[in-house]
């Protein structure tokens, strides 16, 4: 609780780059039980500060389960241990984007996207301040138009963009993600990919996605996790700096390469 | 506007089928008079009926916005407290194990022939839907929305007040449409039992002195009022929760 006081919310202006930067994140012998089947056990992973690291799977081979895990909503088993490099409480420093938007219905887009001071106020002293900055971060995300409407009335690329904001609102240095954009059309999930991209640079980012092309486009290093209990795979790096272009043949060679990896690694389940 | 056309015709050929039951039947005017002679009677006594139907009104007003604040209360105490989830639940299932018409005559012995012990009755009969829809409400909240308000560390109060009770707002829109809807049952039964004012009061009245047309008067006036409250309670949530879907017949709502 005490990292989030300490940051100022007026620091924050739109014309200044947000770079809470991201410190590297280490999961060690990661374990999760489920009755009598052991999703995943003495699983490592190093989130590296300030990259974007992916993680593609199968269904059901524990992905969800380890972001939840590293977001604190879940328990591992004994043994799990999830610390920073910089050794400071990771709690308070996490930012969480699910599949679904997660947009309250009843707020307005600016208050959906300035909620977390809200949620967290003790008195809603400086919520016009809050809300300044809820407007600015959309019309960062292009939504500038959009800050009075409802999410009803929004279209689901609109609501993701919406939700984007409201994760740079939290202003954390570590951002994850559990599929975000998979239920987007192609399109609008490329602009996103692009967005999110641009407004997390310098976070330490965790993706976890179906999509073999997102996380080529995205990610510093690419993991497959796979098998009963579940392994990670040696990372992918790809060159150049996200967002790739979707275009590039090498990007399309590694995707295959991917996809290779992803059905042995179905294979195995 | 079509909407209300509706209504209107319903009720016209509702009264018709009355009228043409009596004169058809050859009825009385003491067993079932026409809609006509019931009309009449309404504007006789207009100043009567509409003394004692203020009482009622007032009741089921009183009844109804005492019983739905007291019922919230109850399920947000249910919702944030273990200690009143194990002592109040018990107590709130068992309190709908009697029914309201068996304790009416102990809440007027205690309460008196006054508008209390009818409130008091309202007042119980609304309790029971408002909290259960509510509390249910609560506790159904979208796991995804706790989970983000949980990785943005919300206090257990924010997540009570701007979590899990607006979402449960639609949930609590049905309870009180219940509330609405069963309100004027309580203050009647109450007047029933034991009273000097109100339309259950003068139904009553009129009946036991074969005054069958001021008798049906006030029922209709009655009838009219509990349509009204449920119709204003309805619009009202309606706009309190606009932002829920409504997703089954949506396409009826247009032309209304």
């Amino acid at each position: 609780m005490s990292s989030i006081v300490d940051r100022s919310p007026g620091a924050v202006t739109a014309d200044t780059p947000r770079r809470a930067a991201g410190p590297t994140i280490d999961v060690h012998a990661a374990r999760l039980v489920f009755g009598s089947s052991v999703l995943f056990d003495a699983l490592d992973l190093s989130l590296a500060g300030g990259q974007w690291t992916c993680i593609l799977g199968p269904s059901g081979v524990g992905k969800s389960s380890l972001i939840r895990i590293v977001a604190g909503l879940e328990r591992g088993a004994a043994g799990t241990r999830i610390a920073a490099r910089d050794g400071r409480d990771l709690d308070g420093r996490i930012a969480w984007m699910a599949q679904q938007d997660l947009l309250f219905p009843w707020a307005r887009l600016a208050a959906n996207v300035a909620i977390g001071a809200r949620l967290r106020a003790s008195s809603s002293g400086d919520h016009g301040a809050s809300l300044a900055r809820a407007r600015a971060l959309l019309a960062e995300v292009g939504l500038g138009a959009y800050a009075d409407a409802y999410p009803a009335t929004c279209s689901g690329g609109m609501r993701q963009r919406a939700a984007i904001a409201r994760t740079l609102f939290e202003d954390r240095p570590i951002v994850l993600m559990d599929e975000p954009f998979s239920a987007l059309d192609a399109v609008t999930r490329l602009r996103l990919q692009e967005l999110a991209a641009a407004m997390l640079a310098g976070r330490t980012v965790l993706l976890v996605t179906h999509d073999p092309l997102e996380a080529l486009r995205l990610g510093h290093r690419i993991h497959v996790m796979a098998g009963r209990p579940a392994r990670l795979g040696a990372p992918l790096e790809p060159a150049g700096t996200p967002p790739r272009d979707p275009g590039d043949p090498a990007l399309l060679a590694l995707q295959a390469e991917l996809l290779g990896r992803l059905r042995a690694a179905d294979d195995q389940t | 506007m079509k909407r209300s056309l509706r209504l209107a015709a319903v009720a016209a050929g509702l009264l018709g089928l009355w009228h043409m039951i009596v004169v058809v039947a050859a009825l009385p005017h003491f067993i079932l008079p026409t809609p006509v002679r019931v009309f009449a009677a309404l504007i006789a006594q207009a100043e009567l009926i509409a003394g004692h139907a203020l009482v009622t009104l007032a009741e089921i007003v009183a009844g109804l916005i005492i019983g739905t604040l007291l019922g919230a209360l109850g399920a947000l105490s249910l919702a944030h407290f273990r200690p009143a989830r194990q002592w109040l639940l018990p107590v709130v299932v068992v309190s709908q194990a009697i029914p309201v018409f068996a304790i009416a005559p102990i809440l007027v012995l205690w309460l008196g022939y006054g508008m209390g012990s009818k409130i008091a009755m309202a007042i119980i009969i609304i309790f029971f839907p408002v909290t259960t829809a509510f509390y249910d409400g609560l506790r159904r909240t979208d796991p995804g929305w706790i989970d983000l308000a949980t990785t943005m560390n919300a206090t257990r109060r924010a997540m009570l007040l701007r979590v899990r009770l607006p979402a449960a707002m639609p949930a609590l829109a049905s309870g009180i449409r219940v509330a609405a809807a069963v309100a004027p049952i309580g203050a009647v039964v109450g007047e029933w039992v034991g009273s000097s004012a109100g339309l259950g009061y003068l139904m009553l009245h009129a009946n036991a002195r074969l005054q069958i047309d001021v008798m049906f008067a006030a029922l209709l006036v009655l009838a009219v009022f509990a349509l009204a409250v449920y119709f204003l309670v309805d619009a009202f949530l309606r706009r309190l929760v606009h932002w829920q879907p409504v997703t089954l017949f949506a396409r009826d709502q247009e032309d209304t």
